[in-house]
This record gives structure tokens, sequence and C-alpha cells, in this order.
């Protein structure tokens, strides 16, 4: 943003001088981030829990954020930071709008996540690495289009399905296995609330829905309507018909062999 | 060496409020009034790109009528100065009250200054609070005084008559209809007294509606939700009327 550079630039990120440090920053970390599109839109979602080395620094943290009215960013990474890059980038683009009478397009506010990104690089080097996913929905395209980072700001777009932080890996292959062409929009939230169940299955620094404390996965989903946020009795009932189903099968749904 | 004629402080001033008032009414009306469940925007503009009205924060809209350069400077700099305090602090920090001052101090500032010309333009910001008493309302002519607002304003050409058209009419609680209609009978009203039409096309419609979900309550109206508004506001009157008779 030129303007708080010019003015203000220590409220940027990535404009601070960082004192030397031995080690790594002990600083709360998100964690498991995952998208998939369906025809008609994209689905992001999060789960919640934030941790700092073994510790779970907070339980109910939220990581998915509305970017604009048509795009969302959830943030996997160094909590603190990544929070203030998200309330950046939405200002920035609420700016664009005002100002110049129109919405950039996907592309430009894909763009626009990677220099950020990429400014964070020297804490990310200490190990404050910020790793967002962002996904939109594209209007000139029709479609919903997801974009993943890694922490030199280098932007790929994703095809289908994407996940970031520490139980990705575990996302992925469970999306990998439940994705298919044709998905609804209910198909595909219960996809994602799947994926992150696994990933909590796996990873330890993940979290899973928890119905004690009535802690359930942030889901939201974007179409030609705009952004739209499930309801803690939408994500909830999902999280349950899912944990009713893991009861009988901990391992989840099978996938046919061939 | 020739001497600089003598100018008294008072005819200066008078001089330049004159040309910044004469810059002003060349441009055409526009009203702000508020209804129900907010405040209207309502102006006569051929344009559909060049905005007289445009969302400044959540809460807060802004209207200009003069000249199209030396409003959209203010403008940017009004949204650029709502932006950084909500960034700054809290998104409910940035008030209509504190954009108005600041639009004060710019115009005043520039009205005064011997070295530039005075800006051709008068503001209104208004900013819609979560009940009607919660609205405010602020009127900032050329020379960067404030006037708070109630009910309905109107700014450029033929401001005068046009507001004291409104003020005798305007009501509290009025639906967005209603007001619309009453709107552009206001600017329909030429100084002769005559009327004339003004088709749907050339009306710039904008509302700062409460009862908006989201947390811009900025809208702008139209295309076929401003025909249907244009046609309800006057089915209505017209049933009114019907049952006087």
């Amino acid at each position: 943003m030129d303007f708080l550079s010019d003015h203000q630039p220590e409220m940027l990120p990535g404009k601070r001088q960082l004192p030397p440090v031995q080690g790594v920053i002990e600083a709360p970390h998100g964690t498991t981030i995952v998208a998939v599109t369906f025809p008609g839109g994209v689905v992001l979602a999060g789960d919640r829990r934030a941790t700092m080395g073994n510790v779970i620094a907070q339980r109910d943290i939220e990581k998915v954020f509305p970017a604009d009215e048509y795009s969302a960013v959830g943030i996997a990474g160094t909590a603190g930071l990544a929070v203030e890059m998200v309330k950046l980038f939405q200002l920035e683009l609420e700016h664009f709008e005002k100002v110049e009478g129109a919405q950039l397009s996907l592309e430009g506010k894909a763009n626009r996540l990677s220099t950020m990104i990429r400014s964070n690089l020297g804490m990310a080097m200490q190990g404050l690495a910020v790793v967002p996913l962002f996904a939109g929905y594209d209007v000139d395209r029709g479609r919903g289009r997801i974009f993943s980072y890694d922490v030199t700001g280098g932007r790929s777009e994703e095809h289908n399905f994407a996940a970031t932080g520490s139980g990705s890996i575990f996302a992925r292959g469970a999306m990998k296995k439940f994705f298919h062409d044709g998905l609804t929009e209910a198909e595909a939230t219960m996809l994602v609330v799947q994926a992150l169940y696994d990933a909590a299955d796996d990873d330890s620094a993940t979290g899973g829905p928890d119905v004690a404390r009535r802690i359930y996965p942030i889901v939201t989903v974007i179409t030609e309507d705009g952004f739209r946020r499930l309801g803690e009795d939408e994500s909830s009932e999902i999280a349950r018909s899912i944990l009713e189903r893991r009861l009988e099968q901990p391992d989840g749904p099978r996938a046919a062999l061939l | 060496m020739s001497t600089p004629f003598y100018v008294s402080p008072q005819q200066a001033m008078a001089d330049r409020a004159e040309y910044a008032r004469k810059g002003i009414a060349r441009g055409r009306s526009l009203v702000v009034l508020q209804y129900a469940d907010g405040i209207v925007f309502v102006g006569e503009n051929p344009s559909r790109a060049l905005h007289k009205f445009s969302e400044i924060y959540d809460r807060i809209g802004f209207a200009a009528a003069g000249k199209y350069n030396e409003y959209e400077n203010l403008r940017i700099g009004g949204v650029r100065y709502a932006d950084l305090r909500g960034y700054t602090y809290d998104r409910d920090d940035v008030t209509a009250r504190g954009l108005a001052n600041v639009y004060a101090q710019t115009l005043g500032t520039i009205f005064s200054s011997a070295a530039e010309k005075p800006y051709e333009v008068e503001l209104v910001v208004a900013e819609v609070g979560e009940t009607p008493e919660g609205d405010q309302i602020y009127r900032l002519p050329h020379d960067g005084s404030i006037v708070d607002e109630h009910g309905s304003v109107a700014v450029g050409g033929n401001a005068e008559q046009i507001s004291s058209y409104l003020d005798q009419r305007h009501q509290d609680g009025m639906s967005l209809a209603e007001a619309l209609k009453l709107a552009v009978q206001a600017l329909s009203r030429d100084t002769n007294g005559s009327e004339r039409e003004i088709p749907a096309e050339r009306l710039e419609v904008a509302v700062l509606d409460r009862t908006r979900p989201q947390q811009r309550k900025f809208k702008r109206i139209v295309g076929r939700q401003l025909g249907r508004l244009l046609e309800t506001g006057g089915a209505t009157t017209e049933a009114e009327s019907a049952e006087e008779e």
C-alpha cells in the first residue's frame, strides 16, 4: 500500500527492523487449511487449533477470513503475523474498490497477496512464516479458483483442491480420494470437513471437531452470490454426522481399490 | 515600480466566495434525505462512470456538487483518511464527524490561502446510525464551515429552492420509495417553477441502508431495482390521493 508506506511505513508488515535472534521464536502457529472447487464455486475451510511448540495455544482460533465479497483467505503459519497480513489485505482490496469504483480481478488479488507474503521473507527465515491459501469466485470466468503460496511469495494456481499447513499432507491425501468433478455445494462442504478430520487424525497440531466445547471447523463457501460462512448449526451438523460415521469406521469412507 | 491595488480583506473574501458559489451553481443539484431505514442520495447525473455519490467507509457516504476533479480529490482523501484510521484503530473509530472535520479543515485552508483558488465544491458527509436518531448528515460549503443537517439537505445549483421545497414535505419515517419520489420531484423543479421530467437513466441513486446485513451499508441503486422503486413510490402516492378523493 503506497500511501501507508509513504506515511507510516512502520505499520506495514515486513518493514520493521528485526533484532538478531538465535534459534526459533516461540509464537502461536496456525495449522491446516483446505479448499476444494465445485461447479459454481469454491469451499475454503480451516481447523480451529493454534499451537506453540507442543502446547495448544488456542482451541478456537479463526483462520479463514473473507478478503472481500468474492474471495477468502485461510492462513497457516505464525498466527499474529498472518492475521495482520489478512487485515491489511482486506483493507487494500476494499480501498482499491472504493477509490477505483471497481473490484480487482481475482488474478490481481492473488498477485497482491503474493507480494505481501514476499515482504515477510525476513521473518519467515527466522521461523515466522505465513503461508496462506487464497480462494475466490472468478466473476469474469464464472468459476471458483484456488491459489496456494510458498514462503517466498511464489504463487501457483491449484486445480480441484489444495491444502496448506502442517496437516496438509494428510488432508490432501484424503481429498485426492474423495474428490470428483460433479460435487455439489453440500458434498464439497462435507469433503473439506472429512479432509480436516483426517488431518487432525494424523497431525497432532491440527484440531478435530471438539464436540464437548462445541468448536467446529470454519467452513466458508464462495459462489456467484458472494462469500458465505456456514453458521455454527450447519458446521456442527456436518461435523457430527461425520463423527457418527467414524465411530463405526474410524478411518473414514473407503475408496474403491480399482 | 507599480504599486499593487489595495483590496480589503472583506472584499477579497467576498470575491472568492462569489467565485466558488458561481462554480457550484453551474453544476446540477443533488439531495440527501433520511428515510426509515437509512439515508438516500439522489441526484441527476447523465454519466454512469463519474459518480457524485460514493462510499467512504462502512456507515459513511459522500456526496458532492461542483467541479469533478476537485471533489474527486477530496473523496479519495476521505477514503484514505477513513481506511487508515480504521486500520490503525478499529472500524468503529471512523466517524462522519471526524471526516467532516478533516474536510472542513482542508476546504477552509484552501479557501483562505491567497496562493490557491478556492475549491468550487459543496460536500455532504452522511453517516447512518443504528436507529434514525443516530443518523448524521453534515453539509460542507466551499469555505470550510460545517452545517449539521437533519431530515433533508440539498446542494448544488438551486439548492435553496430545493431545500425549502424538501423542508416543507419531508417527514420522518418515510419509506425508501416515498423518499425517492419526493427527491425526484424536488430535483425536477426548475428555477422558474416549471417542472421537467428526469428519466430514470439520468438519475444516480445510492443508499446507506442500516438493515443491510453486511458491515458496509453503502449500496448503489441501479437498473431494474431503481425502476421498481420509482414505480412503487408513484403508485403509493396515487393510491393515497385516490383515497383522499
